[in-house]
């Protein structure tokens, strides 16, 4: 099994849906000659040609809005945001026209839109968003986000393969920080949690960069049996997985690097409250980014980030409960 | 790039056949009928939420539905009935769909105008308007790359113009030279918002900017707005690129049928009056002999039997209120819609998909 980083692996779900799948086209600013601003589609006008590279203007209601047009006559576009936070652009487009598309008239809109996301290197307020929560809020849009390089592979994969608009929420600090074993040719990741280790005393529910933020901070917990969960689909949600985890742990910690209003944790926690109540022994403990916009410099942006430090304390604050 | 007025009916003539000119006004007659007959439902009740029509614009779509083929694909907007009856919605299913009822287009998950025949080849409108010809910009993204002799066709209104999903799709069609027309419905106002305060050019100029020709037509002659589509579709599936068709028009009524529309000089209503699109194709025929009392006729026994249907349909099961927010299984594919014009009939232009999948 062949070892990439975490972005090679979308490099390669993209590459082998575009050699497999003559109805795939990828589209956005500055990926077929330029090759992206992080160069996920180094190389691909080479091999596919710039119809289906498209450079497109500089766009982003036009991108998503063009590509709904492509997806509804045949093609399978997947769309780069070339921030995801430039998809408030193209917001309406998603949100008002292919999201309710299937609902109001039964016309499927296979469209993928990948978001490289999230903090953690100066990127100021306008390039370090993770706005997955806006979407989850929005009927008929699915939200994935991976945190190994399997998954991000496998989860595209099944993005692509999917009837409806996927939001593929990339994280950017993952790209070329986390490699892995993944599989070779196409396959697809269900829209599942997975368990990343297992434990009895307390779970540490995350997604995304945040996964890895877990697993460290539970290293140093070593009195304590902590499980982790990677979500890895937030829309839709493994409501079974959590619930599962909440029965065996009876402790939860619901880490989140978006702001923390109404964020996914929030509706981790909603849903535990819901339907977990009675499996708990103690009150869900969420860590979350401050609902401040992401700030620029160093000392400011990571006192907003969860951090290990921040995850660990929460945890052990919870295991003395 | 010049933009040109097409004069009334100019050239039209040679591509319509008697039994086409009364298509054309057999479609606006139905539009004009349907819409009467939901504003009645409307004010008994039995049409929920508010009540848009296009009573005085129904020229603008049928003229320029009328020119597209049945493997071509639409975004009809809410002012545009006849594009629905030209693609081959029944008329019990019009009103079906204004009654919420579980036999409309959309089985009560919208209302009025708001649908698209999926089976038909035609995506459903959103209320932000412009949007839609985004969508019709991809779809003609997607012929030009398949190489496939097919456009797309959107309608929207002056309002639109001022958002910026206007600009990036003019903008885009124009620098892929796609096969799309965008027709404006300029009917003068944006609800209560009269041309002056949305735009200062005259906005069919704009078409040169984005490096494409702009038409001006008289929208209220059904044949000249079918004549700049079958010219635009033309020039779309030559290689040469979008064609905005701006349709000079008149909102005869207000906005939705809250609306008194006092903002309106009533000299300005009065003079449009003048000007009806039914009248004018109406008495064209009635010139060519046509006997269009018995049209009429036939067209008033289709709507009251689709209005006795639709009464009877049954409203939707809110069992089900909840499905459908994804597509679960295999994705149903726009289908290719109906053509009129006895032009498919006979040229290789016309040619159906067996749908988009």
């Amino acid at each position: 099994m062949p070892t990439m980083t975490y972005l090679q692996a979308i490099s390669s779900a993209l590459r082998d849906e575009l050699r497999a799948d003559e109805r795939v086209l990828v589209m956005g600013e500055d990926i077929g000659v330029f090759g992206g601003a992080f160069k996920v589609t180094d190389g691909f006008v080479d091999e596919f040609g710039s119809d289906r590279v498209m450079d497109t203007p500089l766009a982003e209601s036009a991108i998503i809005g063009c590509a709904i047009g492509a997806a509804v006559v045949g093609l399978r576009p997947v769309c780069e945001m070339q921030f995801s936070d430039f998809i408030s652009c193209g917001f309406d487009q998603l949100v008002n026209v292919a999201g309710k598309m299937h609902y109001r008239q039964g016309l499927a809109v296979p469209l993928v839109v990948r978001l490289p996301s999230g903090g953690g290197f100066s990127g100021g307020p306008f390039h370090s968003q993770n706005p997955e929560a806006w979407f989850m809020h929005a009927p008929g849009i699915k939200v994935v986000a991976p945190s190994t390089a399997a998954d991000a592979k496998g989860l595209l994969h099944a993005a692509i393969h999917d009837p409806n608009p996927v939001c593929f929420m990339e994280h950017k600090h993952l790209y070329r920080r986390v490699k892995g074993e993944v599989p070779a040719g196409i396959y697809e990741t269900p829209f599942t949690a997975r368990v990343v280790q297992e434990g009895t005393d307390l779970v540490v529910i995350a997604y995304g960069a945040m996964v890895d933020v877990a697993v460290e901070a539970a290293s140093g917990l070593d009195d304590a049996s902590i499980e982790v969960l990677d979500l890895r689909s937030l829309v839709p949600l493994d409501e079974d997985a959590i619930l599962a985890s909440v029965a065996r742990c009876s402790k939860v910690v619901i880490v989140d690097e978006a702001n923390a209003t109404c964020a996914a944790g929030a509706q981790v926690a909603a849903l535990i409250a819901e339907k977990g109540f009675e499996d708990l022994d103690g009150p869900v403990v969420r860590v979350a980014t401050p609902d401040v916009p992401i700030p620029f410099s160093p000392p400011l942006e990571q006192a907003v980030l969860p951090n290990v430090e921040r995850v660990r304390e929460a945890c052990r604050e919870l295991l003395a409960y | 790039m010049a933009t040109h007025m097409v004069e009334p009916a100019a050239g039209a003539v040679e591509h319509l056949k008697l039994e086409d000119r009364i298509w054309l006004l057999r479609a606006m007659l139905l539009m004009r009928g349907l819409e009467e007959r939901a504003m009645t439902l409307y004010r008994q009740g039995k049409v929920p939420g508010s009540f848009y029509d296009g009573f005085g614009q129904e020229a603008v779509s049928a003229g320029a539905a009328f020119a597209m083929a049945p493997q071509d694909r639409l975004c009809i907007l809410h002012r545009d009935l006849a594009a629905h009856i030209i693609r081959g919605v029944t008329p019990a299913r019009i009103l079906g769909q204004y009654m919420g009822r579980a036999t409309g287009i959309t089985r009560g998950r919208d209302g009025n105008v708001h649908f698209g025949a999926r089976e038909l080849g035609c995506v459903g409108m959103v209320s932000m308007l412009p949007d839609m010809m985004l969508v019709a910009t991809g779809m003609a993204m997607a012929f030009k790359l398949r190489g496939e002799p097919r456009c797309a066709l959107t309608w929207f209104g002056d309002g639109s113009t001022s958002r910026g999903d206007f600009h990036e799709a003019m903008n885009w069609a124009g620098v892929q030279k796609l096969p799309v027309v965008f027709v404006l419905e300029n009917n003068q106002y944006a609800y209560s918002t009269p041309l002056d305060k949305q735009f200062a050019v005259d906005p069919v100029e704009r078409a040169a900017a984005y490096g494409f020709v702009g038409v001006k037509v008289d929208g209220n002659d059904a044949e000249a707005m079918f004549e700049a589509a079958r010219s635009a579709r033309q020039r779309a599936l030559a290689g040469d690129g979008p064609t905005l068709i701006e349709a000079v028009t008149m909102r005869m009524h207000g906005h939705a049928a809250h609306d008194d529309m006092k903002y309106v000089p009533k000299e300005q209503v009065e003079e449009w009056r003048k000007r009806d699109p039914i009248d004018l194709q109406e008495s064209r025929l009635r010139d060519l002999g046509v006997d269009v009392d018995a049209l009429r006729a036939e067209v008033t026994a289709e709507i009251d039997a689709a209005a006795a249907e639709a009464l009877e349909a049954p409203m939707p099961d809110p069992a089900n209120v909840t499905a459908d927010v994804f597509c679960e299984g295999v994705a149903e594919p726009l289908g290719d819609g109906v053509a009129r014009w006895s032009g498919f009939l006979s040229t290789a232009a016309s040619g159906t998909t067996g749908g988009d999948a």
